[in-house]
C-alpha cells in the first residue's frame, strides 16, 4: 500500500519537530502500512526536523522495521535458545523449502513473508511459529503443509 | 456487595493466551451464567502462573485446585462437577511425570512448593487490569511510606541496606547506584526501567510486566522519590504487546488514583511515567544503548564512565535498573532491609527470578531464594529431564552466560558462584540441555547471536564474533582443523577485551565455557569428524534398519527429497547423497517399528582421519529416543 500525503500528516502531526519521537513515528508508519515506504521516510524527515540519513540509520538498525513491501501472510518461526534446542531449526527448513525463499525474503507473488525470531517468550510451546498472529506450538516440519494449505484454502493464489 | 462464593482465576500470560486461555475464559463465563451462577462464581484473568507447561490452567479458589491444559470441551464438566455439586474434576487435574495419583492443589504441587514468591507474589492471584486488586494485596502502602514518612537518603539507606543488587545481570549494588544519582549535580533527573528483555529463552521481565505491572511503577515512584527524579520511562520491547498493553493502562489507573501526576497523595511530590517501546535490537538492553534509544537514535553503547547515573538521558543523572529490580522495591520498603537481607546468600539477597526451559518436563517462570542449588530447580521444581534421556548442562545467562556442566549441580547460585563457573547470571533464562544437544552447536548458536546483534561499532567484536562463528560453523560441519580451537581461545580473548559494551565483553563466553566442561565435544568433531549428540547435519546420516523395516512407505512419502526408495512391504533404503538430513523420515516412522536410526562415525582411541564410512551403527540410536 502507497501512502498519500494527508495520511501521513496525520501520522505525524503531534510531532512535529519533535527529534525524539522518530523511533515512535516509525513504528506507527510500520504499523499502517506494514513497512516504511521512501516517500513516508522522506515526510517523517522533514515533520520532524531530522536529516533523512538519521531516518535511514534508524530504519535500517531497528529489527522491526522493513523497507521493503510485506505478504499477505506473515509467518514467524520463533529460534530462540528453547525453541532451537527442541529442534526449531528443522521448522524454519520447513516452511523455507514449502515457500521457496529464505527467511527474511517474500515469495515473488507477494503472498508470504518468512521470518525468524529471537525469542517470542513463550517457551512452553517450543517449537514455536506464529502465522499471521496465530501460534501454533509444540511444532514440527510435518505441520507446515496443513498450516498453509488451511490458510491457502481462504486465500488462492 | 456482591456474595462471590468461588473465583477461577484463568492464567493470561503469553503462554498460556498462545493455547487458548481466552477462549476458555470466555467459555467459562458463558458456562457460568448457564448455570445461574453468575453472582456466586466470578471469572477473573490472572496474570502468567509461571507453570507454562500446562497451560491453559484455572485456579479454582478458595479451593486452591489447579486444572491445567484445558481445552474448551472440559469447561462443561468442570463447572457441572466441580461448582455444582462440589466434586473437583480429577482427569483434568496434574500429575506429576513418573506418578499416578493427581495433585489436587496448587500449593502441593513440587513445582510451586520450593519456590519462594517476593517480586511474583501476586501472580496468578490478582487481575492485573485492575488496580484495586493491587491495592487489597498491600500495593501502594510501600509508595505511601516512602513518600509520607520516609526522607530520600533513608530510603537509599534502606535499600543499600538490603544488599538488593541489579536483576539485569550484572549485579551493581542498587543502593549504591541510587546514591550516585542523588549526589550528581544538575537535574532534571530520571528513572528508567529497562523491559528490553533480549536474552532468548528468557521471559521473566515480560511476565512480571503482564502479570503485576503495578509493583514496577510502585517501585519507579519509590526510586523517583529518593532519587529526585520527576520524570520516567519504561522501555518495553515491541515483541512484548501484552505486557505495553497492561502497562499503559495500570498507568492510566495510577493517573486517576492521584498515583502519578502532580503532588501524588498530597505529599507535593510530583513524578509521571511514559512508555517507550523498543523496535527490536538486542544491544538495546545494554544502559547507555538504551539511553539512545530512547533519545530516538541508533541505539548504540557509549563508554562509561560517566555512568548514567552522572550523565545519562540528554546528559542528565539517570537510573536505570530491570523490570525485576524495580519490583523488589516495594516488598523491601513495605517489610524492611532486615527481612530481604534474610534470604540468599552473603553477597547475594533475595530471589532470583528464573525461566525454566528446553529439555525440561516442567517449563516455566520460577522464583527461588539465591543459593538453591541448580539440582533443585532443575529435578525438584522442573521434574527433570522428559523422555528419559539425561540433563547434560543448563545454560545460564543468555548469550552473555555459559553452559553449566551436570558436575556442577550442587552449586548454590548466586551472583559470584555463576562467575566463577565461567557463566553469569544475566536476566535469568535457564535452558536446559540434555545428551541430544551438541554443545560445539550451542556455542555456533550463541556466537551467531551475538554477531547478527553486535551494533557494529566496535571491530572486536562486529569481526570478531563472525570470525568466531565461522570457525565454530567449521567444526560443526566436519572440516574443522586441529588448530582451530586454539584461534577460537585466541579471539576470544581479543573480543572480550577489545569491546565497549557488556555483549561484546561477554559474547564468547557460551564459547569458553563449552570448551572448559565440555572440549571432548570439540574434539569428537574436529578429530573424529563425527557428532556424539547426533545434531550436526554434515557429521550424521540416516539409514534405515532391514530387520525392523515393514516397507509401509510412511518414510517414503514423507521425504522431501525424494531419498527414500523400497517397494511396499519391502525393506526400505535411504540414498545417502540424496538425504538432506531434515529427520521427518524417523519422524514419521511408527514407535512399534522404529526402523530409521541416526548415526555419526564411531569414536575413535586417538587416532586422527578415521574414515565416516567405518562401522556407522556402532554409534547410533534408534528413531524416537530424542524428542
Amino acid at each position: 500500500m502507497r501512502p498519500s500525503e494527508t495520511e501521513l500528516a496525520t501520522l505525524t502531526r503531534k510531532f512535529k519537530g519533535q527529534r525524539r519521537a522518530l523511533i515512535r513515528v516509525l513504528q506507527d508508519v510500520q504499523e499502517r502500512y506494514g513497512w516504511l515506504p521512501p516517500e513516508a521516510l522522506e515526510h517523517v524527515a522533514a515533520a520532524l526536523g531530522v536529516p533523512l540519513v538519521r531516518v535511514y540509520g534508524v530504519a535500517t538498525f531497528y529489527r522491526s522495521f522493513s523497507l521493503s513491501p510485506r505478504g499477505r501472510h506473515v509467518c514467524t518461526v520463533c529460534l530462540g535458545t528453547a525453541c532451537h534446542v527442541r529442534g526449531g531449526a528443522a521448522v524454519l527448513d520447513g516452511f523455507e523449502r514449502r515457500l521457496g525463499v529464505p527467511a527474511g525474503r517474500t515469495t515473488p507473488d507477494g503472498r508470504y513473508t518468512l521470518e525468524r525470531v529471537n525469542c517470542l517468550g513463550a517457551c512452553a510451546l517450543a517449537p514455536l511459529a506464529v502465522v499471521d498472529g496465530r501460534a501454533h506450538g509444540r511444532m514440527d516440519e510435518g505441520q507446515v503443509e496443513a498450516i498453509l494449505a488451511a490458510l491457502e484454502k481462504d486465500d488462492p493464489a | 456487595m456482591t456474595t462471590v462464593r468461588t473465583h477461577l482465576l484463568v492464567c493470561a500470560g503469553t503462554g498460556c493466551v498462545s493455547c487458548g486461555a481466552f477462549g476458555i475464559r470466555s467459555g467459562l463465563e458463558a458456562e457460568v451464567r448457564r448455570r445461574g451462577l453468575g453472582g456466586e462464581v466470578e471469572v477473573v484473568a490472572t496474570g502468567c502462573n509461571g507453570f507454562c507447561e500446562r497451560g491453559p490452567i484455572v485456579v479454582v479458589q478458595p479451593d486452591g485446585v489447579f486444572y491445567q491444559r484445558l481445552a474448551p470441551a472440559d469447561i462443561p464438566e468442570l463447572v457441572e462437577e466441580h461448582l455444582i455439586k462440589g466434586r473437583p474434576v480429577r482427569r483434568l487435574m496434574y500429575v506429576p511425570p513418573e506418578e499416578r495419583e493427581p495433585v489436587p492443589r496448587m500449593k502441593d504441587i513440587p513445582f510451586f512448593k520450593h519456590q519462594r514468591l517476593i517480586v511474583l507474589r501476586n501472580r496468578g492471584r490478582i487481575d492485573p487490569e485492575r488496580i484495586d486488586d493491587y491495592i487489597a494485596a498491600d500495593g501502594y502502602e510501600a509508595a505511601a511510606k516512602a513518600l509520607g514518612e520516609m526522607t530520600p537518603e533513608g530510603i537509599i539507606a534502606e535499600i543499600t541496606a538490603s544488599g538488593l543488587r541489579g536483576r539485569g545481570g550484572a549485579g551493581f549494588p542498587t543502593g549504591i547506584k541510587w546514591e550516585a544519582a542523588r549526589r550528581a549535580a544538575g537535574g532534571p533527573k530520571y528513572v528508567v526501567c529497562n523491559g528490553d528483555e533480549g536474552d532468548p529463552g528468557a521471559f521473566m521481565d515480560r511476565s512480571v510486566l503482564e502479570a503485576d505491572p503495578h509493583s514496577v511503577i510502585e517501585g519507579l515512584i519509590i526510586g523517583a522519590r529518593a532519587v529526585g527524579a520527576d520524570r520516567g520511562f519504561l522501555y518495553i520491547r515491541n515483541e512484548y504487546p501484552l505486557a505495553i498493553d497492561r502497562v499503559g493502562k495500570a498507568l492510566e489507573q495510577a493517573r486517576s488514583y492521584g498515583l502519578l501526576g502532580a503532588d501524588i497523595l498530597g505529599t507535593g511530590f510530583t513524578f509521571d511515567l511514559e512508555i517507550v517501546r523498543g523496535a527490536g535490537a538486542f544491544v538495546s538492553g545494554e544502559e547507555t544503548a538504551l539511553i539512545a534509544s530512547i533519545e530516538g537514535g541508533r541505539a548504540y553503547p557509549r563508554p562509561r564512565p560517566p555512568y548514567p547515573a552522572q550523565r545519562g538521558l540528554w546528559g542528565r543523572p539517570t537510573v536505570i535498573n530491570n523490570v525485576e529490580t524495580w519490583a523488589n522495591i516495594p516488598s523491601i520498603v513495605r517489610r524492611g532491609a532486615d527481612w530481604f537481607a534474610g534470604l540468599g546468600t552473603a553477597g547475594s539477597k533475595g530471589t532470583k527470578v528464573f525461566s525454566l526451559v528446553g529439555k525440561i518436563a516442567n517449563t516455566g517462570l520460577v522464583e527461588v531464594p539465591m543459593g538453591i542449588t541448580l539440582r533443585e530447580i532443575v529435578h525438584d521444581i522442573g521434574g527433570g529431564v522428559p523422555g528419559g534421556r539425561d540433563v547434560k548442562a543448563v545454560q545460564i545467562g543468555g548469550p552473555s552466560g555459559g553452559c553449566i556442566p551436570k558436575s556442577l549441580f550442587d552449586l548454590p547460585i548466586d551472583f559470584e558462584s555463576l562467575k566463577s563457573a565461567g557463566s553469569m547470571m544475566g536476566s535469568g533464562g535457564m535452558i536446559v540441555m540434555d545428551e541430544d544437544t551438541c554443545m560445539v552447536d550451542i556455542a555456533l548458536y550463541f556466537l551467531r547471536f551475538a554477531e547478527e546483534e553486535s551494533c557494529g561499532k566496535c571491530a572486536p567484536c562486529r569481526v570478531g564474533t563472525g570470525e568466531m562463528a565461522r570457525i565454530l560453523a567449521k567444526i560443526t560441519e566436519g572440516r574443522g582443523g586441529a588448530d582451530d580451537v586454539a584461534r577460537l581461545e585466541d579471539l576470544a580473548d581479543t573480543v572480550r577485551r577489545g569491546s565497549l559494551c557488556g555483549l561484546g565483553q561477554t559474547a564468547p563466553n557460551p564459547v569458553l565455557t563449552t570448551l572448559r566442561y565440555f572440549r571432548d565435544e570439540y574434539e569428537a568433531h574436529v578429530r573424529d569428524k563425527r557428532c556424539p549428540a547426533l545434531v550436526c547435519k554434515s557429521l550424521i546420516s540416516f539409514a534405515i534398519d532391514p530387520g525392523a523395516c515393514v516397507g509401509c512407505q510412511l518414510c517414503k512419502k514423507a521425504c522431501p527429497a525424494a531419498a527414500i526408495s523400497g517397494e511396499p512391504k519391502k525393506v526400505h533404503i535411504i540414498d545417502d547423497r540424496a538425504c538432506i538430513k531434515c529427520g521427518i523420515c524417523l519422524n514419521v516412522c511408527p514407535p512399534k517399528f522404529r526402523a530409521v536410526r541416526k548415526t555419526t562415525p564411531p569414536a575413535s582411541a586417538g587416532a586422527a582421519g578415521s574414515t565416516a564410512a567405518s562401522g556407522r551403527a556402532a554409534a547410533s540410536k534408534p528413531a524416537g529416543g530424542g524428542r
